[in-house]
């Protein structure tokens, strides 16, 4: 396999974790006002994202630099033709990422719930602005013979976005459901539960779809097998929830994913952004890839890069595995208390809730 | 306004936006992690109220650098795609190694020690302050690194008109980048140092509890912008020295020097018109100055704007080549020399910020000494605006250092054999095809969202700086409950 071939896989590689990593944050936030009923609830659901919505959020700025990195043609065709999308996307993630960090920084309910929307807010048009794009790479976009947009500010918008844009948005609910049962006890674990089996395989549908028609236009015996494999994804999702078997339906969710976007990108190859308006002007790998020294040096740095963020992004879940109660414990095994002086027993100048509950 | 303008306004803003934030980030990181690490080594509740009511503090902006951070990544795609397919081979490969190495490292450990307090090892807690720090620093570095190869190709050999890597040692130890990222370091270092300082001078002078705290956030602070103004003005010195050989125009720009001059003087003020003729401007100079910034002596000749314009039309030539790619500047001469007015100003805006910080930071030892407090509300607000300086210095150093480079976007390298330069106009990195519209609507979006968040995040620093530590002084009333419940006012 060349080092463009290689290139390719590691992007579609990088957006597939993308989506399985930040796909559960959209969906939590997401449910926030359907699930989350009380104030404790909402903060309860925020916090089994908490350590970890930032370090996934990394992968979408690595997927986009690794287009740029590799393919800078493809980088400015799609990113230049999709432009009032991307601003969109850009607009929400900002409000979302401020919003995480600010909402608890003062003590009023009025601004707690003001951030609160502003994080369900951003993560729904994140989700569809994300789908969106995608599906315009995949499933095709009005370039012309110099690769740059034909038509005007919103030539973006065709049935391809609007499919990948409901795929993503569905995928990441029910993604986000599963993951609440995972790391949630209680009456929410509960309803969250309820949510993923009615919704999984309504959500599965227009992922399949998307497959199902990039596959149509170029079947491969690969595409098949993948879209198979996508097909039982979905449906032993929902047996496993039916079966309240979270964990196992979450890793079938993820397998969704990995098949569908799978056969995508299988069938795309070589095509990086098909044109709607003529073959003849995709934009194929070998035309937009960077030289071989490039593609050498980025593969070094991420043979290196990428296995240590898995080994360190691995540990923070395993850190934060617990599953977390109504009362805040922040889901993580304590550490055994043996106070070795003085000094630590002094140390635990920490708030408990329960006791002065008018700090946050 | 055209989209060429339009784009660049965007682009300056949102960097420049960017750029008040991500020095708060680094710097007060790094003292935030010195404190941590004090208050693991002595234990001390005091130096733990101290990590946390900073801490608060640090949380608050670097959320702030993250979501402006997110435009940075995209705006080359978006309104210069030319751009990105001329310089793809090297800058992508910049940004990812950014985003792979520095901003996953960065974005991980800092949730970790966010959430972790009482679920790691306590070394290893406060080793995550430290790794997540040192990563937003090398983050820095990756993005320097980018940026100056535009000011300063290397590393590249020409393929078809277009620069092609063929050296990434030579990209990431460009000596531009060295000198840059050490430069925007102190500069970090000196915009935490005056916010403590000012912080720590407002408490002071309220006689508010907790004194320790507020005394060791002054005098830290006020330690770091003196030092830090002394990492300026070396790593400034530096990297002119540099500029001058690479980006003579550049410099003989920051001191409007309109003719060549042998001893050349330095300006420290002014007034006249600095864009026309320089006849009519008057100005307060310092002789032989200028020739030791350029060279190390006070005699060498330094080159002025109008004989480097003649040099770069005879190099680079007279008029924009006549192809759409330039759109409305197709055919029409380069004016080569950039706006004197934003450059002679811009360097020194800079320089007084600094200097202010650092002036303020000496006050705030003297006036802090022996356990003195001070007396004055004018100190309080001396000290704020003080703070607020360096700010204005870090946009105004940008400001002047891209604004310096115009016409270019990648400037040509006088090092390497004209024949065999490098470089790219500005008028034709923007993305064809874009519409007004489309740019309008994302400038507008862009200026409304980031004037919103720049509100609330100083309302929240403001608050939160004035709370004092008292959200830390509570100590649990029921020891077992507490053992249990870890919950701390960083995290949610």
């Amino acid at each position: 396999m060349d080092l463009v071939t290689v290139w390719f896989v590691a992007i579609a590689a990088l957006w597939l974790g993308f989506l399985l990593l930040e796909g559960f944050d959209f969906g939590v936030a997401m449910l926030l006002p359907v699930l989350g009923r009380t104030p404790a609830d909402r903060s309860l659901m925020l916090r089994s994202i908490g350590p970890v919505w930032d370090g996934n959020e990394v992968w979408l700025v690595t997927a986009i630099g690794a287009t740029f990195a590799a393919f800078p043609a493809w980088y400015a065709s799609w990113l230049s033709a999709s432009y009032l999308l991307f601003v969109l996307l850009v607009v929400a993630l900002i409000g979302r990422a401020v919003a995480f960090e600010w909402r608890h920084a003062r003590h009023s309910q009025r601004w707690e719930r003001r951030w609160t929307h502003v994080i369900t807010t951003g993560s729904v048009v994140a989700a569809l602005g994300v789908g969106a794009a995608l599906g315009g790479t995949t499933l095709g976009l009005p370039i012309g013979a110099d690769n740059t947009r034909v038509g005007g500010p919103l030539a973006w918008a065709t049935w391809g976005a609007a499919l990948g844009a409901l795929a993503v948005l569905a995928f990441s609910l029910v993604h986000g459901a599963i993951f609440l049962a995972l790391k949630l006890n209680g009456p929410l674990r509960v309803r969250a539960l309820a949510v993923a089996r009615r919704a999984a395989l309504p959500a599965a549908a227009p992922l399949l779809l998307w497959a199902g028609i990039t596959h149509s236009r170029n079947g491969t015996a690969v595409g098949s097998a993948l879209l198979l494999v996508a097909v039982a994804a979905a449906v032993t999702t929902w047996s496993r929830l039916r079966a309240e078997r979270e964990g196992q339906a979450f890793l079938a969710w993820m397998g969704l994913l990995a098949a569908t976007l799978g056969t995508v990108f299988v069938t795309a190859w070589p095509v990086l952004l098909p044109s709607t308006l003529n073959a003849a002007f995709d934009l194929t790998a070998q035309s937009a890839a960077v030289s071989a020294y490039t593609l050498t040096v980025m593969t070094w740095v991420t043979a290196f890069g990428l296995p240590a963020v898995l080994v360190y992004q691995g540990w923070t879940y395993w850190v934060f595995r617990q599953r977390l109660n109504a009362t805040p414990d922040q889901g993580a095994p304590k550490l055994p208390v043996a106070p070795r002086s003085t000094a630590d027993r002094l140390d635990i100048g920490v708030v408990s809730r329960e006791a002065v509950p008018h700090i946050h | 306004m055209d989209v060429l303008d339009l784009a660049r306004w965007q682009f300056g803003i949102t960097t420049v936006y960017h750029f008040l934030a991500v020095p708060l980030t680094i710097g007060l990181g790094l003292l935030v992690a010195v404190m941590h690490t004090a208050w693991h080594r002595t234990g001390d509740p005091s130096w733990r109220r101290q990590t946390r009511f900073w801490g608060r503090i640090y949380l608050v902006n670097f959320a702030l650098g993250v979501a402006t951070g997110l435009v940075q990544e995209l705006q080359f795609g978006l309104a210069w795609s030319d751009y990105s397919r001329f310089v793809g081979d090297v800058f992508g490969a910049l940004l990812a190694m950014e985003a792979l190495l520095a901003f996953f490292v960065e974005s991980t450990f800092l949730g970790l020690w966010i959430f972790g307090e009482g679920r790691i090892p306590r070394r290893l807690h406060l080793a995550c302050i430290w790794i997540a720090v040192g990563a937003s620093v090398l983050s820095a570095y990756f993005i320097i690194a980018a940026n100056s190869w535009m000011q300063h190709p290397v590393g590249v050999a020409v393929v078809e008109g277009r620069p092609v890597l063929t050296d990434i040692g030579a990209v990431l130890t460009n000596n531009t980048a060295v000198s840059a990222f050490a430069h925007a370091f102190v500069g970090s270092m000196s915009v935490a140092g005056a916010v403590l300082v000012a912080v720590g001078i407002y408490h002071l002078h309220r006689g508010s509890a907790d004194e320790p705290v507020w005394r060791r956030s002054t005098r830290i602070g006020a330690v770091v912008t003196i030092a830090a103004f002394a990492g300026l003005l070396f790593t400034g010195d530096m990297q002119g020295k540099l500029l001058y050989g690479q980006q003579p125009m550049k410099m003989s720009a920051a001191e409007a020097l309109c003719e060549t001059r042998a001893p050349a003087p330095f300006s420290i003020f002014a007034y006249g018109p600095l864009g026309g003729d320089c006849n009519q401007v008057t100005s307060w100079t310092v002789p032989g100055v200028l020739s030791f910034l350029a060279h190390g002596d006070f005699t060498s000749s330094v080159p002025g704007v109008n004989d480097l314009q003649r040099q770069y039309q005879r190099e680079y030539g007279t008029t924009y080549p006549n192809t759409p790619a330039f759109g409305d500047l197709a055919g029409t001469p380069i004016d080569y020399t950039p706006m004197l007015e934003v450059t002679y100003w811009g360097f020194r805006v800079m320089i007084a910020g600094g200097a202010a910080a650092a002036l303020m930071g000496a006050y705030a030892l003297w006036v802090t000494r022996r356990g003195r407090l001070p007396r004055s509300r004018w100190t309080v607000l001396a000290a704020i605006g003080a703070a607020v300086a360096p700010f204005g210095a870090n946009a105004a150093g940008w400001i002047f250092t891209e604004m310096g480079r115009q016409p270019f976007v990648v400037v040509p390298n006088p090092d390497v054999p004209v024949g065999e330069r490098i470089w790219f106009f500005t008028a034709q990195a923007v993305s064809p095809g874009l519409s007004v519209t489309e740019v309008v609507l994302s400038l507008v979006a862009f200026v409304a969202i980031y004037a919103v968040l720049a509100v609330v995040e100083i309302g929240l620093i403001v608050r939160l700086a004035r709370r004092g530590t008292e959200l830390d002084q509570q100590t649990r009333g029921d020891q077992d409950a507490s053992e249990d419940d870890r919950q701390l006012a960083l995290a949610y």
